[in-house]
């Protein structure tokens, strides 16, 4: 399966979507609190089994790991596979899907429904993270300036790096303290 | 202060301590005068005069302008191309970027560019959608969004470091600016969006369009009450409406314009619409001017630049200030009087003798 480009609403073009097509998207901003819980557990679980994919290969693991989460983020937030996943900063509202690809906040071009300047049947995906960002506990990180989008690493798979980040944060903690 | 102190064409002004760039924009901002600039849509030509005669209106009413960079993504003479042009006679460009043109390989390539042609002044924008303009075709690029961009340029000038980290041996001393939309939604992220474009390196601001002051002035109190004002020049955009009809049109199909009903009831009203179109606008000037924290006024007057001089004039916001004015009817004169043609640069040749001596100075045609 190809990687759609970042820069087009997923698999169409600039052709209008209905509403309903962002029914699953809009429910996972509403529960971004639940998720945001879950994803924790979940980005837990991955690092203490750190030893288990170092031990495989993480360029091993990454192989089969790709497809599910492709189909588990594309299913619940239309995810792009950037990866560099910023949904726990952003709502639950995967800012690939902007047509902008706007990484730091909504456009100056949101309509007054909040709908996108672009596609204007899409609820704003950066409307809909301020909205989801609301609700999480560590929501005030969509106020973080992020750095521009490595291109260079779409279509890999941000769990493994991001867990991959944290053991070795944590490897590089655990030096500093003896 | 007084503009023509400053008039060496095209040389930058000696630098002074506190601020990044040499240009006349930010030493009139942090003198704590209210700014003043305005906007120019860059031609669709190759003619040099046709840059500088847009640039011709606002003589004398203006501390820069604004060249716009494919706005409302059509297509015309590059932001690069119209600021180079501005600075080689003593104009203060507030060269333009949009991210949907270009990839971050060719914008840092621009800025040095910009800069090594005396533009002290960038304002970074992520740009509109590739649908609103001529060529909807087109590939929409957005490599970085505004804020990244933001804080790329100044890597650039503060570290004298490429995006890589390769180093750079003349940093590009601009001032940075951003855009802000305080009348789109979400209304309560909006200021802090203007936290974090100041946190990724914008010094000033200029704002959409305000047709409607409560919201901008909610907006203010915000910004205010978060200390932005402070870190930060506000520089308000304003314009005239045309008419009613030209209200509507713009509401519905310029993105991000946002023009309460009100306004367009009171255009409706009127005797002559072009008139009271330009009334609104200094109203609005007035009535901002005095919102604290506003540090000047951004007027986009498209397709009616000859009004922008009225406007600002009878607005009173330059308080009896005189933004640098080009010299160069006087000079043409007195070139001709006393040196004859044979020894001017070429527009001063073609402007004296009407044309004439176009074929005498051949050279220079190319």
């Amino acid at each position: 399966m190809p990687v759609p480009s970042a820069y087009e609403p997923a698999g169409t073009g600039y052709v209008r979507r209905s509403a309903n097509r962002f029914s699953v998207r809009r429910w996972s901003v509403r529960h971004a609190r639940l998720l945001e819980h879950l994803y924790g557990i979940f980005a837990g679980a991955l690092v203490r089994l750190h030893w288990l994919w170092r031990a495989i290969g993480y360029h091993r693991v990454e192989k089969p790991m790709i497809p599910v989460e492709r189909a588990i983020k594309g299913f619940m937030f239309d995810c792009r596979m950037c990866g560099e996943c910023l949904l726990t900063s952003t709502g639950m509202s995967c800012p690939m899907n902007c047509p902008k690809g706007m990484r730091n906040g909504p456009c100056g071009g949101v309509r007054a429904d909040g709908n996108c300047e672009v596609e204007p049947d899409m609820p704003c995906v950066w409307a809909e993270a301020w909205t989801g960002s609301r609700k999480m506990v560590n929501g005030d990180l969509i106020n973080d300036v992020q750095k521009p989008v490595d291109h260079s690493i779409r279509g890999t798979s941000a769990w493994l790096r991001a867990t991959s980040e944290a053991a070795a944060a944590r490897e590089s903690r655990g030096h500093e303290g003896q | 202060m007084k503009g023509n102190e400053f008039a060496a064409p095209g040389d930058p002004l000696p630098e002074l301590p506190g601020h990044s760039s040499r240009g006349r924009l930010e030493r009139v901002l942090r003198a704590g005068e209210f700014a003043v600039t305005a906007e120019l849509d860059p031609p669709d030509s190759t003619d040099p005069e046709e840059v500088t005669e847009r640039a011709r209106v606002f003589d004398g009413w203006v501390d820069a302008i604004n060249a716009t960079d494919g706005s409302g993504a059509n297509c015309h003479m590059s932001s690069v191309g119209a600021c180079a042009l501005l600075t080689r006679v003593g104009y203060a460009p507030v060269m333009q970027i949009s991210c949907r043109d270009h990839n971050r390989i060719a914008i840092q390539g621009n800025v040095l560019g910009a800069a090594a042609m005396g533009v002290c002044n960038i304002l970074c924008l992520t740009g509109d959608g590739v649908q609103a303009g001529d060529q909807p075709q087109a590939k929409p690029v957005f490599d970085l969004d505004c804020m990244s961009l933001l804080e790329t340029i100044r890597t650039m000038r503060d570290q004298s470091r490429f995006l890589s980290g390769r180093a750079i041996t003349t940093p590009p001393k601009v001032f940075l600016g951003a855009a802000a939309n305080p009348f789109a939604p979400p209304h309560d992220f909006r200021p802090l969006r203007l936290a974090k474009k100041i946190a990724a390196g914008a010094q000033f601001v200029q704002t959409q369009y305000c047709f409607d002051v409560p919201m901008f002035r909610a907006y203010m109190d915000r910004v205010r009450d978060m200390g932005l004002h402070e870190k930060c020049f506000i520089i308000v955009g304003v314009g005239p409406l045309r008419s009613a009809g030209a209200a509507r049109w713009i509401r519905s199909n310029v993105p991000g314009v946002h023009i309460p009903d009100p306004v367009i009831t009171r255009l409706e009203g009127a005797a002559k619409q072009s008139l009271e179109g330009k009334r609104l606008c200094i109203e609005t000037i007035q009535e901002i001017r005095e919102i604290p924290g506003v540090c000047g006024v951004h007027v986009m007057a498209y397709r009616q630049e000859e009004r922008v001089a009225e406007i600002i004039s009878e607005s009173g916001v330059l308080r009896g200030r005189k933004p640098w004015k080009r010299l160069r009817d006087e000079t043409i004169e007195q070139a001709s009087n006393e040196t004859g043609p044979r020894q001017m640069g070429p527009d001063v040749v073609v402007k004296a003798a009407g044309g004439e001596t176009v074929h005498h100075q051949g050279r220079f045609q190319q």
